[in-house]
């Protein structure tokens, strides 16, 4: 599933959701995400009524349902399992999978369409609302451990470089004459990964050492954290959702 | 299956099983920020996130493997377990999974837990178990460390691959039929091939490292006794 991992799922907007503080984003999608996973799979109306709130939290940021679903097929080769589950009889992976019991299989296929399909909404509406730097800041004021922040910033910032240093080698390889073209590339590419790496390792230390010398000490500067942190007020707008999430999964568990 | 094997998602697994093992992850986790802070000094911090950086590129690289339906990927643990040692590694790969699936859904958020037993904790304790061993009975020449980097990164990625199946017969969500072992060594045979693709590429990546800037490999620091000093951080430019 690696379409389209660098930040291009980034939406500029004004919405009321991007303006909402990070912290509060995670935290809303993170139980809203538990909520549908722990509703029992034969409870079909609460997968809808999880729809609808999917689709009203992306009509309050404005993110278009075309940009959306196209973005959610990085899901799908698990659909395409979802769907061949209860139906191929033969080959034996699927024996493997017990289709003995074809409603199961139904169901299993259902419980993984579903559930997989609310979740992905879910983080690319994250991801649409959030840039990974606020997404950083909203992770550190959730007290997650400074040494995984430090390392997530510098992944973040480093794919850059990653990604620079790989076209700048690749262009030098075809001004030398080189033919990338699919499969020559390979060759190339298995040789000139460690250089890659050294290449983009040597500088980004010294993008940290510049760092260190402005006074990096392993956090962000208190300007990052000071201002925007999230008030009551926006934790309780931004509780609506996972709450009645959560009020639906409970119905489901109830009921059932 | 295959298609969800490294990261599996919503739905996959039950939720109980999931629960338990979010907390089995945090348990190791925080075990690896203590271990791992210490690590951290001026010359691991930026490599960290370069490792975390590469992983995550990395991981991109889906293989089709048979049909279009089985696919993998690249895991890395044991490029981090070798560069960074297994404690900052581990909370590297962590890293890539956590930021993956909030950001791009890639594997589920509930499942996180399960994910990281697999990737991050089994795959690089795996490989560095495997790297202490290996550099200790191997020559010690660069083809010794490129055997070493192989073996252990094919190793490490059959290993996370049979704690997914661990995990689905404590808790998945069809029912196999009790045809458990099916999936094991469909799984294994897999991820072998995965495997070797991630050996050659740790092997490689981890060799030039190792000519170039030696005192970078953690996994050599403990082995080799220090003559002379090591080399000054700022080194960048050659």
């Amino acid at each position: 599933m690696g379409a389209g991992h660098g930040h291009v799922l980034y939406r500029e907007s004004d919405s009321p959701v991007h303006r909402l503080p990070p912290e509060v984003k995670i935290a809303a999608m993170v139980v809203f995400t538990i909520a549908v996973v722990a509703t029992p799979r034969t409870a079909f109306w609460a997968f809808g009524g999880y729809a609808l709130l999917v689709a009203a939290v992306a009509a309050l940021a404005r993110v278009g349902p075309r940009w959306l679903l196209s973005r959610a097929l990085i899901e799908v080769p698990f659909v395409v399992f979802a769907v061949a589950l209860p139906f191929l009889g033969s080959g034996d992976r699927v024996e493997v999978l017990g289709l003995r019991l074809s409603e199961d299989g139904l169901h299993g296929a259902w419980n993984i369409l579903a559930k997989g399909t609310l979740g992905v909404l879910a983080s690319l509406l994250l991801a649409a609302t959030t840039t990974t730097r606020d997404l950083i800041v909203g992770l550190d004021r959730l007290h997650c451990p400074q040494v995984l922040t430090q390392i997530a910033t510098f992944m973040l910032r480093y794919l850059d470089v990653l990604v620079g240093e790989a076209r700048r080698m690749r262009v030098a390889r075809i001004s030398r004459g080189d033919d990338p073209r699919f499969l020559w590339q390979l060759r190339g590419f298995a040789a000139g990964i460690g250089a890659l790496f050294l290449r983009a390792f040597e500088r980004g230390e010294r993008v940290y050492l510049a760092m260190l010398s402005r006074g990096y000490t392993g956090r962000m500067p208190a300007g990052w954290q000071g201002e925007g942190a999230a008030s009551a007020g926006q934790w309780l707008v931004a509780a609506t959702v996972p709450v009645l999430a959560a009020t639906i999964a409970v119905t489901s568990v109830v009921l059932s | 299956m295959e298609t969800l094997a490294m990261h599996i998602s919503n739905g996959i697994i039950d939720g109980p099983v999931a629960a338990i093992f979010a907390a089995l992850a945090l348990v190791a986790l925080t075990g690896c920020v203590l271990r791992g802070r210490r690590d951290l000094d001026d010359r691991l911090a930026p490599m960290a996130g370069l490792v975390a950086a590469f992983i995550f590129a990395v991981q991109m690289l889906n293989f089709p493997i048979f049909t279009a339906g089985v696919s993998g990927h690249l895991l890395g643990g044991a490029l981090a377990a070798m560069l960074v040692g297994p404690w900052v590694g581990a909370l590297c790969v962590a890293v890539v999974l956590v930021v993956q699936a909030l950001i791009f859904g890639d594997g589920g958020v509930a499942m996180l837990g399960l994910n990281i037993t697999n990737m991050a904790l089994l795959g690089t304790a795996a490989a560095y178990l495997l790297i202490a061993l290996l550099l200790r009975v191997l020559p010690r020449t660069p083809a010794g460390l490129a055997v070493t980097a192989f073996v252990a990164a094919m190793l490490s990625v059959v290993v996370a691959s049979q704690g997914f199946v661990l995990q689905y017969w404590l808790g998945g969500t069809t029912d196999l039929g009790g045809n458990l072992a099916g999936l094991a060594g469909t799984m294994a045979g897999v991820h072998l091939l995965i495997g070797i693709g991630e050996g050659l590429i740790t092997a490689t990546t981890v060799l030039t490292v190792a000519k170039v800037r030696p005192d970078l490999v953690y996994a050599l620091r403990s082995l080799r006794t220090p003559i002379a000093p090591a080399v000054p951080v700022a080194g960048g430019v050659r």
